[in-house]
């Protein structure tokens, strides 16, 4: 058994604590977005949903603790997406030349980097979670310790697949690209459907067939199912519309992030091999 | 000096009719060598030659298209992994991370190539004296001259302690002394039983260094041996002349015995002679005097890479449309 992908992850934390610009502008970024449109778009949808009768025993949720989750899975997906651009840099700088002549697989070299996103992903999703409950996100609420800690483990499972997928993806992408320009653009239009057609902000009941069908496969709705789930719990009231999250739904979700990841490392793999990079 | 003898059981790099486009057009063009076990070989052409294209198929950074490679046994396109391993290599242009210090730059490397701790450490120790970047350890490279980041990939050429260390061109941009520096360093990794391969574009640095040459340009190898065997090549010795007819002159100096061959230049003509030079020069100079031609400058010396450069690549030559092609096909048959 070989560590080799340990090397790249090392180098790649090298990296990421030492551009202090990059580090809390990547920290600020998803807390800004709570802050901003989490309270604004809270506070008017609070009150449009306001007059919709509650079921009894099932807990309201505020919009605020039902889009945070929205907000670490949008947060992980675009942190994900563009962390494949450290590759293209690397191989527009000639760094990559050092690595890809070197014995290290390339597997690893992929694996490498995306368990460094994946802590960044994970470094993220905390900070989103510690400064949603500040300013007023129910995360958590009702939960035992246990279920906390199962909740907090939980989550970091999901949002720890759903990033390697779109590492590896973003990865591929790099790799096959010449300029960060065309690396900014295709992620650019990757993030709006992957974003947009997704339960992340808004219920995907009422949406139209085809776009609800493109939803329910899309992996961002599967991280965000995860996520609320092990935030809020099975059941709940959001929006003025009753959500229960069943287990078999959850471990479902799962499934299709594994099976989204695999396909993308063998995407990622395929591209790494037909790589020239001199 | 031909190329099969040299295909013997102790070559450790051996390429069969290598070669490799860009489209259209044939960076390297059918190429035959081999370099022997602990030998330091070069490849001495003018940029643009191949030189770095060859380097790229044989570290197996770009894919062999067509032809053979292989590297101490294991072919470059069946067995990539085992060539990685056998090699090390200083690539043509800077390939350091700038945030990075001088220590993880070794340290990163020798974990790539699997290298265990305790041996990385003393490793770093090792070639970090060796560079002179001691002090410099903890610097991140973005602060470093251009001739410490050269000796800092130089070292990380050096970690992994390789069957074959590649060095593409490993002297651009240094100062006198630290080439010299490198060159001794060169020489010492050679001792230990390294093999090297060199690419360069400095006569000297070929000279000095290599066990034996090839030198290259257009994409092919145009004549290889050692060091002495290509200064023979043009003759014990060389007569730079410059008179006032250089045509008659060449005419008339040709048919000596003892002058193997004639190079015209712009202005002037070189004789190369099969015998002590010193002994020619009275009888060039009676032979020109006699029919009335005036010298204007006159110089005997040995041959030096450099004019086995010129007189092969025909640098100086490239715009003018003679025959350079068929003059150096006869050449090495000559021999």
């Amino acid at each position: 058994m070989s560590y080799g992908f340990t090397t790249i992850y090392w180098r790649d934390m090298i990296r990421f604590v030492r551009f202090k610009t990059l580090l809390v502008s990547s920290l600020l970024q998803p807390a800004l977005w709570l802050a901003f449109f989490g309270i604004a778009m809270s506070s008017s949808f609070d009150a449009l949903v306001a007059g919709i009768p509650a079921i009894p025993g099932v807990p309201q949720v505020g919009y605020l603790t039902f889009m945070a989750a929205g907000i670490i899975a949008m947060t992980t997906l675009f942190t994900s997406l563009f962390g494949g651009i450290v590759i293209l840099f690397d191989k527009n700088w000639g760094l990559m030349r050092e690595i890809l002549a070197s014995p290290m697989n390339r597997n690893h070299i992929i694996f490498g980097i995306g368990l460094s996103g994946v802590t960044k992903s994970f470094i993220q999703a905390i900070v989103i979670m510690v400064f949603g409950i500040l300013i007023g996100a129910a995360f958590f609420s009702g939960f035992s310790a246990i279920q906390v800690i199962i909740g907090i483990i939980g989550i970091l499972a999901f949002v720890g697949m759903f990033a390697l997928g779109f590492l590896f993806l973003s990865a591929a992408i790099a790799i096959s690209m010449e300029s960060p320009e065309g690396l900014q653009g295709v992620t650019t239009l990757l993030t709006m459907p992957i974003f947009f057609a997704s339960n992340a902000l808004y219920p995907i009941d009422s949406f139209p067939e085809v776009l609800k069908i493109i939803a329910v496969f899309n992996p961002m709705t599967m991280l965000v199912t995860g996520i609320r789930y092990f935030t809020i719990g099975p059941e709940f009231m959001a929006m003025g519309k009753y959500y229960h999250y069943m287990p078999s739904v959850v471990i479902l979700s799962y499934l299709g992030l594994v099976i989204f990841t695999v396909l993308m490392f063998m995407l990622a793999l395929w591209r790494f091999k037909k790589a020239v990079v001199t | 000096m031909s190329l099969p003898e040299q295909s013997a059981i102790t070559a450790i790099i051996r390429v069969e009719n290598l070669e490799h486009s860009y489209g259209d057009f044939k960076a390297v063009d059918d190429i035959s060598f081999s370099v022997k076990k602990g030998e330091i070989f070069s490849f001495l052409g003018p940029n643009g030659a191949g030189k770095s294209t060859a380097i790229n198929v044989l570290i197996t950074l770009l894919a062999l298209q067509k032809g053979k490679a292989s590297i101490d046994g294991h072919d470059v396109t069946k067995d990539p992994q085992k060539v990685r391993e056998s090699i090390g290599i200083v690539f043509q242009d800077v390939t350091l991370d700038r945030d990075m210090t001088v220590w993880e730059i070794l340290e990163f490397h020798g974990r790539l190539y699997n290298m265990p701790r305790e041996e990385r450490k003393k490793r770093i120790e090792e070639l970090l004296g060796l560079v002179q970047l001691t002090a410099k350890r903890d610097e991140r490279t973005k602060n470093l001259s251009g001739g410490m980041k050269r000796r800092l990939e130089i070292a990380r050429g050096l970690m992994t302690r390789p069957k074959v260390l590649f060095l593409d061109e490993p002297t651009i941009g240094l100062d006198p002394q630290t080439r010299m520096r490198m060159w001794e360093y060169i020489k010492g990794v050679n001792h230990e039983g390294t093999t090297i391969f060199l690419t360069t574009h400095y006569m000297d640095e070929a000279d000095h260094l290599s066990d034996r040459i090839s030198i290259i340009d257009q994409g092919k190898i145009i004549i290889s041996g050692t060091s002495w065997e290509l200064k023979n090549t043009l003759g014990q010795d060389i007569i730079y002349l410059e008179t006032n007819d250089n045509e008659n002159a060449i005419r008339l100096l040709r048919d000596l015995p003892s002058v193997r061959d004639v190079k015209t230049k712009k202005k002037a003509f070189v004789l190369m002679v099969n015998d002590d030079g010193t002994k020619v020069l009275p009888v060039v100079i009676d032979t020109l005097r006699n029919a009335g031609i005036e010298i204007s400058t006159i110089n005997l010396k040995k041959p030096s890479m450099d004019d086995v450069f010129v007189f092969y690549t025909g640098k100086d030559l490239r715009d003018e449309p003679t025959g350079k092609a068929a003059f150096l096909t006869m050449r090495p048959g000559g021999r």
